[in-house]
């Protein structure tokens, strides 16, 4: 099996994030791997201990996204490779989803594509559905358990997290999947890993390089916003007993008429 | 406004459903069509696609369609993306609308996704507000977990935007509203179609996060209760844990039973095996914005609290003066949970009537 896995760096998710000059701080937190693409790797090692193969990392950012590909890495993928071209600068959703299709297709015999639920900086969720319809393969998203996967049948089974439920779903191979959290938590990086990965050398593509070149871009974000400031009057509820608290609060939250 | 009103052009709505069941969310979004529509001179043309499905078309009217465009198959009997997809395009293709509007739900926006690459065009997703000027949308929507808002624009036409549930509320009902049906086919035959969808799982609970006006949420506060004994077959220390935080799941199930909500949950919660992923509330769980959301033994995590800052009323029960929670409740007490939730049941019991 040959498996491609999406990560992403992001600003950790504790950051305070705020405006500056109308550009986006999140003054000194750590960047991280994207949370949601941990379960991507985990997913993809998995697939690959199972049925042997090897895991591809994938980035596109700058220099500073090596960071994300040395963490996958360090779990245990096998290569990663950094795609870092000043074109990818306000590049969509859709641009994205191109140049991931793009190195799928570079990569070559591709069995799985494998994506996080969503990054948690922009929070759009729609990298994985996108490439899978440019690359014309099936796309199997919010994936929380993979039922059954046959490399020689090359068909694939899977059970898909949805506001109802499980919804269990067959696809042929090669797909695009995304990764939920019902998948299991990820593993931690070992010892060895860590050190392989600081070693390790990351080659960068630039679009060029990839065949591709940047998309035009579709949706633009001329302005950011700092939310306004929500004012919210604090109201401790005391009382004698638990009895009084209660009853007080019953009717405190009975007159604010959200029931 | 006259002059306003011959702009023409479309907008559609994808109404989503699952087994034929419309999610309230896709009757907020027909609402909120419909008033962009109302004041740019254009109509709103809904797309229910399925098998059986004709009776969606009734609702669709009465919330604001002026149109139905009805696909009724037996290849769409299953949600699909890849069929619906299709046909989606293909109808835009047909028809030039100025946008299509999706509710943000698993459904919505994998199909605003796809429908986005066919149709060479881009996706806004998850908005909470939307504007239409000069011929264009700028939708605003919460990025960084809700930190910063943008302001986002989509050059290409139809813009594809996914709607936030529970952002718009929820549109009035004209009973007397009718439209037309126009009855579309597939655009994919069965055979051309990749996938096979082989069964379903429901989950377990009564009300779905999501669209919950009222949710009641426990955290690891919950397992905290010394004094509940354990039947004597647990022995392992975890186990214990995890059956107190059970009864305490119980407890509050209670609660939310009484208040029509739902039952959500921390990620520790769900992390130590108190509760199913399915309600976890966070930045890695559901975003949610109900009316009241009761948060029991709850610290309050920046994570956690990027899933429900824009609950309405904030309510948090906990033992500890500092936790952070309290910083966005309205509401606030200060002690142990294990008294003060049945307490609180059977207050709302007595108020409510139930
Ligand atoms: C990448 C990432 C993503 C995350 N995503 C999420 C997410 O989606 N959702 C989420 O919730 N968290 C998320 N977290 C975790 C988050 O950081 C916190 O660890 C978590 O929210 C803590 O849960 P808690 O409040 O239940 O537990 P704690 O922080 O341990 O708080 C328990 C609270 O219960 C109180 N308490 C104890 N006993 C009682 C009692 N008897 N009566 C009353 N009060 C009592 C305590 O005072 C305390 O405040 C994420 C973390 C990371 C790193
Ligand atoms: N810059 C990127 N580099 C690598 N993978 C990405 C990038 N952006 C998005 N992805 C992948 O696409 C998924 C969904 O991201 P998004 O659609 O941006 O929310 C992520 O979880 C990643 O797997």
């Amino acid at each position: 099996m040959k498996i491609a896995v999406f990560v992403k760096q992001v600003p950790d998710s504790a950051a305070k994030v705020a405006l500056e000059n109308g550009v986006v701080s999140w003054g000194d937190a750590p960047l991280v791997i994207n949370p949601w693409d941990e379960y991507a790797v985990e997913a993809a090692l998995s697939l690959t201990e199972q049925h042997g193969g090897e895991v591809t990392a994938i980035s596109l950012g700058d220099e500073s996204a090596k960071e994300a590909l040395k963490h996958a890495l360090a779990m245990g993928c096998g290569h990663a490779i950094l795609i870092s071209d000043p074109a990818l600068k306000g590049i969509d959703s859709a641009g994205v989803a191109r140049v991931c299709a793009a190195a799928v297709q570079k990569l070559a015999d591709i069995d799985v594509a494998v994506f996080g639920k969503q990054a948690i900086d922009s929070d759009t969720g729609l990298t994985a559905a996108m490439a899978a319809r440019i690359l014309g393969w099936p796309a199997l998203t919010l994936v929380a358990s993979i039922a059954q996967l046959d490399p020689a049948a090359k068909t694939i089974r899977v059970q898909r997290g949805i506001e109802e439920g499980r919804q269990i779903v067959e696809g042929k191979l090669p797909a695009v999947i995304s990764i939920v959290k019902d998948f299991g938590e990820p593993r931690y990086p070992s010892f060895m890993g860590i050190r392989k990965a600081s070693k390790a050398e990351i080659p960068s593509l630039t679009l060029a390089e990839l065949g591709t070149q940047a998309p035009e871009a579709k949706i633009t974000w001329p302005e950011l916003i700092s939310p306004p400031k929500r004012k919210v009057t604090n109201e401790m509820i005391t009382g004698a007993s638990a009895d009084e608290i209660a009853a007080n609060l019953a009717d405190k939250i009975i007159a604010e008429g959200v029931l | 406004m006259a002059t306003r009103h011959s702009m023409g052009g479309k907008i559609f709505v994808y109404v989503d459903h699952f087994k034929g069941k419309p999610l309230p969310a896709s009757w907020e979004v027909v609402g909120a069509a419909r008033k962009i529509a109302g004041e740019n001179g254009m109509s709103v043309s809904a797309l229910v696609l399925g098998q059986g499905v004709e009776r969606i078309a009734q609702p669709a009217f009465q919330y604001g369609a002026g149109e139905v465009l009805l696909a009724d198959d037996a290849s769409l009997a299953d949600y699909r993306p890849e069929p619906y997809a299709a046909l989606i395009s293909k109808l835009a293709k047909d028809s030039q609308p100025e946008a299509i509007f999706f509710p943000t739900s698993t459904r919505g926006r994998e199909l605003a996704a796809m429908a986005a690459i066919d149709l060479d065009t881009g996706v806004i997703p998850d908005v909470i507000e939307i504007e239409h000027e000069g011929g264009k949308f700028t939708a605003t929507r919460p990025i960084y977990a809700g930190k910063l808002l943008a302001k986002v624009t989509c050059s290409a036409k139809p813009a594809l935007l996914t709607l936030r549930v529970r952002a718009f509320g929820k549109p009035d009902k004209d009973i007397g509203r009718s439209g037309d049906i126009t009855k579309v086919s597939p655009a994919l035959n069965e055979d051309q179609i990749a996938t096979k969808v082989v069964d379903y799982a429901p989950t377990e609970g009564r009300v779905s996060l999501g669209d919950a006006a009222v949710i009641v949420s426990g955290g690891r506060g919950l397992s905290n209760n010394p004094s509940l004994q354990p039947p004597a077959d647990i022995t392992d220390e975890k186990q214990k844990e995890i059956w107190r935080a059970q009864q305490g799941f119980k407890m509050l199930g209670e609660l939310a039973e009484v208040l029509g909500a739902a039952v959500g949950a921390s990620r520790a919660a769900v992390d130590a095996g108190y509760i199913p992923y399915a309600h976890q509330v966070g930045q890695t769980g559901k975003v949610v914005s109900p009316d009241l959301y009761i948060a029991c033994g709850i610290s309050g995590a920046i994570q956690h609290l990027a899933g429900m800052r824009t609950a309405k009323v904030v309510v948090a029960i906990n033992k500890d003066s500092d936790a952070p929670i309290f910083k966005l409740a309205r509401f606030g007490v200060v002690g142990d949970l294990y008294e003060v939730i049945p307490a609180l049941t059977k207050a709302f019991k007595e108020r409510l009537h139930k």
